[in-house]
């Protein structure tokens, strides 16, 4: 069997989490197993059938009052009494904060290792094969697992969702113990981020800005394209936040965030090596820049050579009308 | 507060990483090795928390003589004293490995450190494995990607960056914490610190020593290809009036991209 851990926000199942499992369902076709997914928290149980059409035909769900809030050791706790118990194959999860944060520490209390960010998979000699970036995507290795399970995070916004099927199966809900004093480090409280709803690593359309915005004021520019755009956000080089422009959470690059959003737009960023290694994944990137001889143009599907203050308020005019049509 | 701050050596960032047609591994002549860039954020941190509270700060490496020089930038930022876990193996990507190696250091060599800083990730291996699976086999609580961190006595306060916003996290030492960038300004080295740095002397800590068997330093993961991604065909740029552009820009997202 392999598991999938399923990530609940805010009452929700995050859309990368439905990747994962259609991802699961694809490769134990191939390995003739079969797919189940595990909730944990408190008040999840309502959110089992949802998972159901995207591959799972079990679902386990791990309540306890103390799993209300995430913390890597209660997390980890509950998940490693079920894995003894049931023997997965492989346990997935996605490369999202929490799942960075929880799947190598429930690696390393079943004593196994890890690949991380995984952005394909396939099978080969009865086990997972995944390759991941390394380098922020300046190289693609390929590896294997030696030990079981093999526990593998995949990037958001990279595996496709499978048509959904079959709409039920079967839930089994599993009495979680956690001693309280596994739980030492507690969340106490979310703050969130004024107007980003939306992070960088989530965003369908991410724009982003460089040098060339000239000040932090001109990032207004973006945010009003963005404010268009449904499922976008507002990234950033970074020169831009070094010189303090922006904050370091729109950082697209190598120690910045690694984003694949179906778009991204790079307005006034030359393309430093460490900057595209961050976005080169994405689906179609398009480039405003003055300088015809800028790296991001080598990597742009399509780019504009001209000043991005005088091309930005025609893209937002051209924009709005796509969108009304 | 005695506190342990684990460094890395890794090519910049501004390095073009090549991969040997020989040896199907990375070639590392030519390249340009520094401090990890987010385990500066965590020496730095290290160094201001003891400056406050007073306590002291021990840099530790894992890896070859070579990562001396990042070892001696530490301590010229301000580290009392550096150590070198010495590591003759290759990278093996496998995060399990160094936080096993890690975890034994920590209970042989430092048991009474309270407060373990990393880095959120290499640059390079890009896992964000060690801090968590450290802390899972010493039992300790951890805060990942940490933007801020306030301490009083053994009782602290982090935040954690997550996607669109900040987890506040209250913790009690021992624990684990992992830095992110937005923790702090690291600090230049000064040329007194760099002159204090030559002179002292950094202990070699062997695998006998921790008495770790071959088993436990062998790698989880076996590699089966290392290669550099495709080159991406050049698309179509043009240069011409801004109206004009940005027409042909949202016509080719909306009919051809289909991504407006």
């Amino acid at each position: 069997m392999i598991l999938v851990f399923i990530e609940v926000r805010e009452g929700k199942i995050k859309k990368f989490s439905l990747e994962a499992l259609s991802e699961a369902k694809r490769r134990a076709e191939d390995l003739k197993t079969e797919v189940a997914a595990v909730l944990i928290g408190h008040n999840v149980e309502n959110l089992a059938s949802e998972v159901f059409p995207f591959g799972a035909s079990k679902v386990y769900v791990l309540e306890n009052s103390l799993l209300r809030n995430y913390s890597a050791a209660g997390y980890a706790h509950a998940l490693h009494s079920l894995a003894e118990e049931i023997k997965p194959v492989a346990i997935l999860f996605s490369a999202s904060s929490l799942g960075k944060d929880f799947a190598p520490r429930l690696a390393a209390k079943l004593g196994v290792s890890v690949a991380s960010d995984c952005t394909k998979t396939a099978c080969r000699d009865g086990k997972l094969e995944v390759s991941r970036p390394i380098f922020a995507g300046k190289i693609f290795i390929t590896l294997t697992l030696r030990s079981s399970p093999q526990i593998v995070t995949l990037r958001p916004n990279v595996f496709p969702l499978m048509e959904p099927g079959a709409k039920e199966g079967e839930m089994v809900k599993k009495e979680v113990v956690i001693p309280e004093d596994q739980v030492k480090a507690q969340v106490v409280e979310i703050l969130k981020e004024e107007g980003a709803e939306i992070d960088v690593t989530e965003a369908e359309i991410v724009v982003s800005g460089g040098r060339g915005m000239k000040g932090p004021e001109n990032f207004d520019l973006l945010r009003e394209l963005t404010s268009l755009l449904p499922q976008s956000a507002v990234g950033s080089s970074r020169s831009a936040v070094d010189a303090g422009w922006i904050g370091h959470q729109h950082q697209v690059g190598q120690t910045g965030k690694t984003v694949s959003p179906d778009l991204y737009m790079a307005i006034g960023i030359s393309g430093a090596i460490q900057h595209l290694a961050g976005m080169s994944s994405s689906k179609y990137i398009v480039a405003v820049n003055k300088d015809r001889e800028a790296s991001i143009f080598k990597v742009a599907d399509f780019g504009i050579v001209g000043d991005l203050f005088q091309v930005i308020p025609y893209l937002k005019e051209e924009v709005k009308k796509v969108l009304s049509e | 507060m005695k506190i342990l701050v684990f460094v890395k050596r890794v090519p910049d960032t501004e390095s073009k990483i090549r991969i040997s047609n020989e040896t199907g591994k990375i070639i590392e002549e030519g390249l340009n090795f520094v401090l990890n860039p987010y385990d500066e954020h965590a020496v730095e941190e290290a160094i201001r928390l003891r400056e406050a509270k007073g306590g002291t700060v021990t840099v530790v490496s894992i890896g070859t003589e070579e990562a001396m020089i990042i070892l001696k930038k530490c301590l010229a930022m301000g580290a009392d004293k550096a150590v070198l876990v010495k590591d003759e193996a290759p990278e093996s990507y496998d995060g399990l490995r160094t936080a096993k190696i890690i975890a034994r250091a920590v209970e042989k060599k430092f048991p009474d450190h309270t407060l373990l800083l990393f880095g959120k990730q290499s640059v390079g291996a890009d896992n964000s494995q060690v801090p968590s699976m450290v802390a899972e086999l010493l039992g300790l609580p951890q805060v990942n990607v940490v933007t801020k961190l306030e301490m009083e006595g053994n009782q602290g306060v982090a935040h954690r960056e997550i996607e669109g916003a900040l987890e506040k996290v209250e913790f009690s030492l021992p624990a684990v914490i992992s830095a992110q960038k937005g923790l702090n300004e690291p600090r230049y080295e000064t040329l007194k610190g760099i002159m204090m740095a030559k002179k002292k002397e950094i202990p070699v800590i062997s695998f006998e020593e921790l008495e770790l068997k071959a088993e436990e330093v062998a790698s989880g993961l076996e590699i089966t290809k290392m290669e550099s991604p495709p080159q991406k065909q050049t698309g179509k740029i043009i240069e011409e009036e801004p109206a004009e552009a940005a027409k042909k820009m949202v016509e080719f997202l909306h009919k051809e991209a289909k991504v407006i």
